[in-house]
Formats: structure tokens, sequence, C-alpha cells
């Protein structure tokens, strides 16, 4: 199941009782229910599309339905450039998320700014708020994406209890 | 002499105005002065053998080191009998001006904008002459030679 | 309307739609000004993906320009590698070989396909049709998988070089593509008897974003926006470049210039890039796929590796890149969203002056508040979705 059992208790119980920690318990839930916000703004979209079709189908990892409204989110895929005149808002949508959440840098230009290394973007999105996961790529392909979903519902089930709330974003707006 | 109508038509109507035309790999193209640009810009529109009804593409380029420094470039096409110039104006960085032609073609709005922007060049009689693609706050023109290509502005988060 | 409803005490309201929202695929706000569910007023801020392209083309030599241009529209890539390329090719007074242009033909065509598919899909989608998003989103993945096969990558190709295309079609291409073709026709079919007279969606498309002919051209409309408003003009057409010229195609035009036009325009075009993809495939020569010209290549890698000049020479052309003679010229292709042009401007050294290119989505971006002052908020996600604003092209 998935479940890491921390008793050995279970066998003498006839094998009709599962006994866990909370902790395992509600991670193993946790990771296989995103609700996902893309924040899709560039190239890649393209891919991210291809990953939710029909073909390679996120909802396989039970991370199939995308919410519009951050509040319902706990999955901030950043899919694409952000620019300086985008980071606030990304900052903002980060913020607005209610806690647990995950973060993932979907291609090159959300881990680092990719290419464009100007004036006008962000280099990489971690300067802004926390990312659990990088995906590379420009963009990265379908199946990239699936391997670093596994990785982050890997990483979820090691969480504590103590992990959360992770807060705000560091960063303030400047005046 | 070049053999295209547009540029002929175009140098008899304005013998002051016109600068220059040539022709180049089958681009037209003729140099003006930018005080009359808004007279041309009609003229090439409302005259029934030329009819440039579409302004397909409106920009400028920065020429760092020349006098005057800044080109306006216009391209226009016409449907009706498929041909296409160009219209260069210059504008020097002194007195960073020129007409806006939004009264002409409605289409210029944001090309003009988006000019003002990146380049700073600054279209009199424009309705909504406010930055298109950068933020308020962002100061100096990136598209200038002399913009540095990382100089950052962020509006939150480190410089990086 | 009663007496005391005009009475009626109403004020207006400011809302904000994006940057960050559901139907705006590309990143734009639009603020909104509403009376009631009536729009008075609409203003349109663009820019959340300006990603300095030209500047990033003049700190780059000429060919370092390539792969950006794949970013610029990023749902039809090969179009921009092909325009830049034509537009190259113009400055230097080239043409490339005929097996090339045909090469180039076909692959434009499939990106023009996958554009229409994705537009399609998403705008359906976004009205709440989503098995259409299925069906054109797995018709389009087979052509990337073709497009995979030939230049290695789905989304961003950087397929074409100057005076030629990076590699020959690959072997089977031809089968491959009709089999490929065969299976899109059939989700096209369904698709179309979803969609084409659906009540729910002809209610939401038909008569919303009208834009009549003369307006249009006014407001720089170009593409299927521009034809479905009745205007036939198609570049591929007018000024006829690489090989379409000898291809047989109609370009589908519309009537009233609404949304459903439009979706009906696009989805006539696939049926003919469909067939112009087919043409190029069967007649395609035989014959080299790139330009005899060193100056303008960069040297095969078997000689890199095996001749020193050749190496010496690869070496200045990488660090230098290639140099076109001094110059400036405008070259248009027909991209997906309308005309597509370059505009490039060489001192006759390896960086380009000046790299622009005129977004054909950007005046039709602009044009929104045009179509929406008057029509319903609800009006706002289709119209939007039909104009097709590419955020990696409008903004740059
Ligand atoms: S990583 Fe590449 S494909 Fe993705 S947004 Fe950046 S440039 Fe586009």
């Amino acid at each position: 199941m998935g479940i890491t059992t921390a008793f050995s208790t279970e066998e003498p119980l006839g094998g009709s009782v599962v006994l866990t920690k909370l902790e395992a318990a509600i991670n193993w839930s946790r990771k296989y229910s995103f609700f996902l916000y893309p924040f899709a703004t560039a190239c890649c979209a393209m891919e991210f599309m291809a990953v939710g079709g029909p073909r390679y189908d996120l909802d396989r990892f039970g991370a199939a339905l995308p919410r519009f409204s951050p509040r319902q989110a706990d999955l901030l895929m950043v899919v694409g450039t952000i620019t300086h005149k985008q980071a606030p808002i990304l900052v903002k949508v980060y913020n607005q998320m209610t806690e647990p959440k995950w973060v993932m840098a979907f291609g090159v230009c959300a881990v680092s700014g990719g290419f464009y290394d100007n004036y006008a973007t962000v280099q990489g999105i971690d300067t802004l708020i926390p990312v659990d996961v990088y995906i590379p790529g420009c963009p990265p392909r379908p199946e990239m994406v699936l391997d670093g979903l596994m990785k982050l519902q890997e990483k979820v089930t090691k969480e504590k209890w103590s992990d959360w709330p992770r807060g705000p974003a560091p960063v303030k707006m400047k005046c | 002499m070049s053999t295209n109508v547009t540029l002929d038509k175009l140098s008899r109507q304005f013998p002051r105005s016109v600068v220059e035309t040539h022709t180049h790999r089958g681009d037209a193209t003729a140099i003006v002065r930018k005080d009359e640009i808004l007279a041309i810009c009609r003229f090439l529109r409302d005259d029934p053998e030329l009819a440039y009804d579409f302004m397909m593409d409106l920009t400028a380029v920065d020429y760092l080191g020349k006098e005057p420094r800044f080109e306006v470039v216009y391209h226009l096409y016409s449907l009706s009998k498929n041909q296409r110039v160009r219209i260069k104006a210059r504008v020097p960085e002194a007195d960073c001006t020129i007409d806006s032609i939004v009264s002409i073609w409605v289409a210029a709005d944001w090309f003009e904008r988006e000019v003002f922007d990146l380049y700073g060049i600054i279209f009199n009689g424009h309705p909504n002459l406010k930055r298109l693609l950068l933020y308020e706050g962002f100061e100096g023109h990136p598209l200038r030679k002399d913009y540095p290509l990382k100089k950052r502005q962020p509006l939150i988060g480190p410089l990086n | 309307m009663t007496d005391s409803a005009k009475n009626l005490h109403t004020e207006q309201m400011v809302i904000n739609m994006g940057p960050s929202h559901p139907v705006t695929h590309g990143t734009v706000k639009f603020t909104v000004t509403l009376d009631g569910e009536t729009i008075d007023d609409l203003k349109v801020d663009i820019g959340y993906l300006h990603r300095g392209f030209e500047k990033m083309c003049e700190n780059g030599t000429w060919e370092q320009v390539m792969p950006y241009t794949d970013r610029l529209n990023y749902v039809s890539p090969l179009i921009n590698n092909v325009g830049y390329a034509l537009a190259v090719e113009k400055l230097f007074g080239v043409q490339a070989p005929e097996r090339c242009q045909y090469i180039r033909v076909i692959i434009s065509e499939m990106a023009r396909i996958c554009d229409h598919f994705t537009n399609i899909a998403a705008g359906a989608m976004e009205v709440g049709a989503m098995t259409v998003f299925l069906y054109f989103v797995e018709a389009r993945d087979l052509l990337w998988d073709l497009l995979e096969e030939l230049c290695g990558a789905r989304v961003t190709a950087n397929y074409v070089r100057f005076g030629g295309v990076k590699n020959d079609l690959p072997e089977g291409f031809g089968a491959k593509t009709a089999q490929a073709f065969e299976t899109c026709r059939k989700l096209w079919v369904d698709v179309d008897k979803l969609l084409t007279k659906n009540r729910i969606f002809i209610d939401r498309m038909r008569d919303v974003g009208t834009m009549p002919a003369q307006e249009a051209i006014a407001h720089g409309f170009t593409g299927p926006c521009l034809r479905a408003s009745g205007v036939p003009y198609d570049v591929r057409k007018a000024q006829p470049y690489l090989v379409y010229d000898q291809m047989d195609f109609e370009v589908p035009v519309g009537e009233t210039g609404d949304n459903f036009d439009r979706y009906l325009v696009r989805m006539e075009e696939i049926n003919q890039s469909m067939r112009i993809v087919e043409q190029a495939l069967a007649r395609i020569p035989r014959g080299p796929i790139n330009l005899d010209m060193p100056a303008l290549r960069w040297q095969s890698k078997d000689d890199t590796y095996n001749r020193i000049e050749a190496l010496i020479f690869h070496f200045k052309t990488v660090t230098e890149g290639v140099k076109p003679p001094a110059g400036e010229i405008y070259s248009a292709v027909e991209g997906a969203n309308g005309e597509l042009g370059f505009y490039l401007v060489s001192d006759g050294s390896g960086k380009p002056v000046k790299c622009r290119v005129r977004p054909p989505c950007f005046p039709l971006t602009a044009a929104m508040p045009r179509m929406m002052r008057g029509r319903l908020i609800a009006d706002i996600v289709p119209t939007f979705d039909m104009i097709n604003m590419i955020g990696g092209e409008c903004d740059r």
C-alpha cells in the first residue's frame, strides 16, 4: 500500500487492521491528491497541455485537477518564464495558497532563467519563493515532468509535522 | 531614378520632405523628414493609386553614435495594389519626438506605445502614451543601445 | 426596460481579470469596467512575458537568434524558424535549394496545423467542451511525434538553418505522415461533429467579437481573424514565398468576422494545410538540402573534426557569426496567426543591429477593447481564445 507500517502488531490481529503513524498516513494521502495551480506563462505551457492530455495523463498520479484559485490548490506549478513584471504576482499567488503547499519549477526558465539572461527576466523563481522540485528542460519532456512529480511524491512521504507551516515567501515588495 | 510608383509619386508630392529613396532587395524605402510624417502617411493611405490601407509594422532603430540617432520605421502594405513600402523618419536625440499616426491607422496605437516604452521616442498627439511592455517605475528604455543588457530593475526580490 | 429599472441607482464596477487567470493562456491583464454584466470599458495590459527578445538578438550572433525565434509563437515554432531564415537569406540575396524549400513548406504547414489544433482545443475547453481538448491534444501529439523524429524536439525545434535545414527528412516520413493524418482527420471529423452544430458552442461564439472588414484592416488584423472578416489576404497567395505558388490550396474566408467564423476558418485551414503537406510530400524532388555556401553555414561536423581549415573556419563562424552584407530588409511569411514579418538591419558585422518581429497577434490583442465594448463579460473568454494571443509573440 505504500504506507510504512510502524509496528509489527498487524499480523496477530489477522491482517484486518493497519497500524501506522498518523504522519505517514497523512503524507501518503497527500502525495496522491495534489491539487495543482498551473501558473502557466510561456512556451512550457504547451508541454503542460500535453502532460495533462490523454497520452501522458497526469491523472494517474492523482494530480489531475487543476484549481484556478490558489486557495484551493496545494501544488504551485510555475510553468514558463517569470519576468520582473510578473514576479509580484507569483509571490502573491504563493502567499495566497494555504499550507501545506509545494512548488514545482517547470522548465529551465523557472529553474534558473534559462537562456533569457537580461533586463526583463527573473533568474530562477527560487530567488522569490521556496521551490521543492526542479524540472530542467526547455521545455521538459512529459516523461521528465512525470518523473519530477514522482520525486515530489517521494519528498512528501518524508515530511514531518514540524515542516509546516512554512510561512509566506521571504521576499518583500519594494516600494 | 527608381522605377517604383510609390516612391516616384511620393517624391513628386513631397519634394522637400523626401530626403532619399532607394530599393534594396526589392524593398522600396523612402527616408522622409519627420515634420511631415502625418501628411505623408495620409497621402499614402488616401491616394487611390497607392491605397496603403495596412499599417503593418512600426518600430524604431537606435544607431548610437550617428546623428540623428534614431529612425522610426513604418512598414505599409496596400491590399488592392499588393505593394509594400518602408518609410523611415530620422529622429535626433535632442528632439526625440515625432507625430503620432494613430489618427490615420488605429493599428499604430500599441506599436507607438511600444516604441515609446522601449526607445523613449515621444509620439505627439498619441491618445494614451504609456508604457506597454514594461512596468511603471522602470527607468530608462531598454532597447537603446546604451542600456546594459543585464541592468535589472526588479519590482520584488533581489537584483540577481 | 421599465422606468423604475432605468431610475435605479447603479454603480460601475471595475474588476481585474488576470494576469494569472485560467483563460488567459498567455498572461495578460484585463481591467474591465462593468455596468451590471455589460462591459463599459476594457483595458488590456500586456508585457507579462516580455523577455527582451530584441535585446538578446542584438547581443548575439545571427545564428543565435534562431532558438529565440522558436519561443516567439511557441505553438508553431517552425514557421518562425522558416520566417527568420528566409529573412536572413533575403539579406544575403540567396535562395535555398528546391528540396529544402519543399521541406520548409511541409514543416510550416505542420506547424500551422498544430497551432490551429491547439487554438481550437484550448478555446473549446474554455467554453466547456473538454472532449475537444483531449481529441485535439492527441492529434497534435501525433504530429509532434513526426516533428520530433524530424528535428529531435517536440516544441522548440530550432530546425531551420540559413540556406537550408538541419537534416533531411527521416526514412519513411511520408508514410508515417499519411498514417498520422488519417487519425488526425478522424479526430477532426469528431470535433467537427461536436462543435460546429453544437447549440451551446454556437451561442457562445456567433456574433461575438465581430469585426467588419474595413475596421479589421484599420486595426492591422491579418491571418485567420482577417479572413474571417471576409478579406482573403494570405501572404502565401499574395506574395508567394518558397514553393507555395506551385501548391494547390484554397484560402477559406468568413462572412461576418465573428468568433464562430474564426473557428470555421481555422478548421478549414487545417484541411487545406494537410492538402499542402500531402502535395509537397508527393512532389518533393531529390537533391541537396543546403546551399553550398560556406559563408552562410557552419561546416559539417565531419570536416570540422578532420580538416584543420574547416576547424578554423568553424571557430571563426561560431565566435563571430555569419556576416550578411549591410542593409535592411523586411520579409513576411504567413504565420499561424497572420503576417509574421521580420525586419532586419545589418551593418555587415556578425551581430544584428536590429532584429524586429512583426507579431501578428499584437494588433489583434490591441483590438480587444473595440470588440468587447458593450458586450457581456462572458464574451471576453471566447473572443480572447479566438484571437489566439500568444504571450511569447505578443510581448516578445
Ligand atoms: S524553459 Fe524554454 S520552453 Fe520553457 S518557458 Fe522557458 S524558454 Fe520556454
